[in-house]
């Protein structure tokens, strides 16, 4: 997009491969808030262009671990790591990747939608604001480019320049994930994405991140079950600030290896 | 209670099960009447203030009083444009100080070190600083300006109103900074943008409409401040030629023409006293139109 960030060593569109089975590698990660360890040591490979699901009771280090892959966790005061995280090779943690870069090449769906008290277009736009990026056709392109692939662009066609705080919760969240994948990045990141969305807002992005996976790899954190079971190819179960099960989603649902994990999902606790 | 409820129907829904006392009834009545009485009158004492200088003010109230000088003692006729303009421009230059030092102290205290040792002494100090008697701040001007430059002056004026303002504006901007909620942040943040990018296009434009309500009330107490001018900028009978010249002032000359013994020169001081209140309440308003939250 800009020439900072195709100098960069992260710029991964084009050497990537689908289906890749290592595109982000979590290796012997340890996170601290604090004096208190939140994730003991997990190991995991993430494949490119297919969803994967985290889920866990509260408290378990799910959100902790996916909220490092663009390291927002270092905005809190006190925090520190051990291990690695790669993402096609390159360390996220290597002293030339620019963090500003990295969460360019990563999107972020947070649980509740946070647009911008600003019109939708403007909120799109945003991170090719950043950038520097102002030319009008450019930003129209992407602005519609976005709301498609968002499945929100006939909805709101008509009022591009209206607040987006005027949407419904079920579109501002769909708009919260148009915005982030307006820089083009080749990660979406989303964190309980539905848990503040009713059943048919819930559905229709469900339909989106099943769509949506032809052109990202997607990491979703859910409290549903339901919710894996329907959009995730592959789950993590944590527990404990450690990574119990990770298989395909078909297998921890009908046949887990571990006994945590069945008594997990048939709802026996957490 | 429950055996007194099943055998008394009319008493079910009352506290004690024994039905509402006439007392009781009685001394709910009174309370609620005495908060009604009490927040009338707290009203009292504002009212009489705007209905007196307005019923004194008016009187001499006349394009001439904002194109004028004030006349010579014992004399007739003549205003206090020069007043006018001192005050706002040593309102300006008070406010040229103390806008960009507070908002930005307040963004290094919010957003950039909010749990540092800087931050806690920042805060700390600018606590402090609010209870600061207004005289102190001129003693303090007069010692650091007038006496270097050996001069009374609009500067110095002026400075020692935006020692007075900057813990205000510094507290309210934090306050302003605290309300937006940290989910824009995280929003910014998550789509790559830097700290300064965050701040500078979505954090400040949503607070500034509180950040200005503070400006505003300091720009109130700047106006109407004596103490702090009345030995830096002094007083002039003429217009202001420079700021590093003796300047007059609405708050000045209402303390000094008050207690001159011409009914002309008292007249003054209390159409002045209503161009001042006048002044402020119009900025206040002024301000909340203009920044005004804009998506909503």
């Amino acid at each position: 997009m800009t020439t900072e960030a195709s100098q960069h060593p992260l710029e991964l569109t084009n050497d990537f491969a689908p289906g890749e089975s290592n595109f982000i590698k979590v290796d012997n990660f340890k996170f601290f808030y604090g004096k208190k360890e939140a994730l003991h040591g997990i190991n995991l490979e993430i494949p490119s262009r297919k969803v994967t699901a985290f889920i866990g009771p509260s408290g378990c280090g799910k959100s902790t671990l996916l909220r490092n892959f663009n390291r927002m966790n270092e905005l809190i005061p006190g925090v520190h790591h051990e291990g690695d995280i790669t993402i096609h090779g390159t360390s996220i943690y290597d002293p030339s990747v620019e963090i500003i870069a990295l969460r360019r090449r990563i999107g972020m769906v947070f649980q509740k939608s946070n647009p911008f008290p600003m019109s939708i277009f403007e909120n799109i736009v945003y991170p090719l604001r950043i950038a520097g990026q102002n030319t009008r056709s450019v930003l129209e392109e992407t602005v519609e480019r976005c709301l498609r692939s968002a499945a929100l662009w006939d909805e709101v066609k008509d009022r591009l320049h209206d607040s987006a705080l005027g949407l419904s919760g079920g579109q501002m969240q769909r708009l919260c994930i148009a915005r982030a994948v307006a820089s083009r990045p080749e990660i979406l990141l989303m964190d309980e994405p539905c848990s503040a969305l009713d059943p048919i807002a819930t559905a229709k992005v469900e339909e989106l991140i099943i769509e949506l996976k032809k052109d990202f790899t997607i990491v979703i954190v859910t409290h549903n079950m339901q919710q894996a079971s329907r959009v995730s190819e592959l789950t993590a179960f944590f527990y404990l600030g450690n990574l119990v099960e990770f298989d395909n989603t078909r297998k921890i649902f009908t046949n887990p290896s571990m006994k945590q994990t069945e008594e997990y999902i048939t709802g026996r606790f957490g | 209670m429950t055996s007194t409820a099943t055998h008394s129907d009319k008493n079910f829904f009352s506290a004690d099960g024994k039905g509402t006392s006439v007392f009781r009834l009685f001394r709910n009545r009174f309370l609620t009447g005495l908060c009604v009485a009490l927040s009338l009158l707290t009203l009292v004492p504002l009212f009489s203030i705007v209905i007196l200088v307005i019923q004194n003010g008016c009187p001499l109230l006349s394009a001439n009083l904002f194109t004028q000088l004030p006349p010579a003692p014992g004399m007739d006729g003549g205003g206090f444009g020069n007043a006018i303009l001192g005050t706002l421009v040593m309102v300006g230059i008070s406010l040229v100080f103390s806008v960009p030092l507070g908002i930005l102290a307040a963004i290094f205290v919010n957003e950039y070190a909010p749990v540092s040792w800087l931050a806690s002494a920042v805060r700390f100090v600018a606590k402090l600083l609010t209870g600061i008697p207004s005289i102190i701040c001129g003693v303090f001007a007069f010692a650091a300006v007038v006496m270097t430059t050996h001069k009374f002056s609009a500067l110095a004026g002026g400075i020692a109103l935006a020692i007075l303002i900057l813990p205000t504006i510094l507290l309210t901007a934090e306050q302003a900074l605290l309300g937006v909620p940290y989910a824009f942040r995280e929003a910014s943040f998550g789509v790559g943008a830097t700290p300064f990018q965050t701040i500078w296009r979505i954090v400040l434009p949503e607070a500034m409409p509180a950040i200005m309500t503070g400006v505003m009330l300091a720009v109130a107490r700047a106006a109407g401040e004596t103490a702090p001018v009345l030995f830096t900028a002094l007083f002039s009978q003429n217009w202001i030629k420079g700021i590093m010249e003796p300047t007059a002032s609405l708050s000045v000359l209402i303390y000094n023409f008050a207690s001159l013994p011409y009914a002309y020169h008292i007249k003054l001081a209390w159409s002045a006293s209503l161009v001042l209140v006048a002044l402020v309440t119009l900025s206040n308003i002024l301000a909340q139109v203009i920044f005004a939250p804009k998506h909503r």
